[in-house]
């Protein structure tokens, strides 16, 4: 039974340390995937969060979803938090004051927080080689505050603040790479997961709490409101956006790429954008310049992962 | 809490709006949002747990019999249960019915 891996949902962690009663929108696939990595890390854990979408729908004042030590911060300072956490436990260990144990540290933000605001402390906190994970929570746009464009959303997403219309096709920019600013640093463990391939990143999540130093999960969560598609829909966009390599599930290990999921059948990135209502503006030409971008980054990845 | 969340004054909060009860927002009954609620049918359910694994409000148990169920106090309705199931067991059906 070591030999094999087996992936059951039965099989999974039972405990729940994100309780209901949060006030996420219907379908919110970012609180699906706080629940999974919060079931991945059990609960000797301590959480700084960044002010976003999971920050408001779980923490309004005298109500908590958390059953973990949870921090409050400013956008900037999810990371720098942590590992002031991390630092004076390890001193507090070290004194006898406390008892010594295993604590995950767990820094989490936006994409907003991660790839905007937040960019300099993190980077900050990846270089000083903390023992901690960073999970950024990418639904790709600013959604808590009306959905304005961040840094982390994709060529022609209409969003309020990048509208399309006559004059404008939305989002003008590519996408921020964050999870290659993330292996820049070299750091021992850099993933991207998304939560409907939910044993993907419960074990991507396990092994970044194992492995010492420095750890960066990059989570794609659909935002049903934001992305403008049916509530149901959350889990099948997630799969689209694996399935046209849009988002390639890979890790990297100490340096060495590895694809976790290569796609059956590579479908085309028309039937990730037809779906959503903030793509929908999109002409052919904008759609082949988008296909032609995602197929340079992929095969940029799998290049990588053969060379490892 | 002691109090109902609405009669909370400025007063009984911790020193830096600490919140030291854990996993209070159980007191926060998303159930009301609801404008359609899955139902399962037994029959057909092969009780492998996908519902229960994919629901991001928790709001999926286990019935002692083994199958899934959701709890309505906590259910918003979104539909992903009823769109993952497998088998496809799980129907929405609207709220007014």
């Amino acid at each position: 039974m070591d030999r094999f891996s087996v992936f059951t949902s039965r099989l999974v962690e039972k405990s729940e340390n994100f309780t209901s009663g949060h006030r996420a929108c219907q379908g919110c696939a970012e609180a699906l995937a706080v629940r999974l990595v919060l079931k991945a890390l059990g609960r000797d854990t301590i959480v700084a969060m960044a002010t976003g979408c999971m920050e408001i729908i779980s923490s309004p004042l005298p109500l908590t979803a958390w059953k973990v030590p949870w921090i409050h911060n400013a956008f900037e300072n999810p990371a720098a938090v942590i590992s002031g956490c991390e630092s004076g436990m390890k001193a507090l260990m070290r004194k006898g004051r406390v008892p010594k144990k295993k604590i995950n540290f767990v820094g989490m933000g936006g994409d907003g927080a991660t790839a905007d605001i937040g960019m300099g402390p993190l980077s900050g906190a990846l270089e000083r080689g903390h023992d901690m994970v960073y999970v950024c929570y990418d639904n790709e746009a600013y959604m808590n505050t009306g959905i304005q464009r961040s840094s982390s959303t994709p060529y022609g997403a209409s969003t309020t603040t990048s509208p399309a219309g006559t004059v404008s096709f939305g989002q003008q920019t590519e996408k921020k790479n964050l999870t290659q600013i993330a292996v820049a640093h070299n750091i021992p463990y850099v993933a991207t997961a998304c939560p409907s391939f939910p044993f993907d990143l419960l074990e991507k999540v396990k092994k970044a709490a194992a492995l010492p130093g420095p750890a960066y999960i990059h989570i794609l969560s659909v935002c049903p409101t934001g992305w403008r598609i049916q509530t149901e829909d959350a889990i099948k966009f997630g799969r689209l956006a694996v399935d046209s390599c849009i988002f390639p599930l890979y890790e990297v290990t100490h340096g060495k790429y590895n694809l976790n999921y290569r796609p059956y059948k590579k479908i085309p990135v028309e039937e990730y954008l037809k779906g959503q209502g903030r793509f929908r503006h999109l002409t052919d030409e904008e759609i082949s310049h988008i296909q032609t971008t995602v197929d340079r980054d992929y095969q940029k990845i799998l290049k990588r992962c053969e060379e490892d | 809490m002691a109090k109902p969340m609405d009669q909370i004054t400025w007063r009984e909060l911790e020193v830096g709006a600490v919140v030291v009860e854990v996993g209070n927002a159980m007191e926060y009954e998303t159930g009301s949002w609801r404008s359609e609620r899955p139902v399962v049918n037994r029959e057909q359910c092969i009780k492998c747990g996908v519902c229960w694994l994919f629901c991001p409000d928790v709001c999926i148990v286990r019935a002692p019999e083994g199958h899934f169920e959701a709890n309505l106090t906590y259910c918003k309705g979104c539909g992903i249960c009823a769109k993952e199931c497998p088998v496809g067991c799980i129907t929405m059906i609207s709220e007014e019915e």
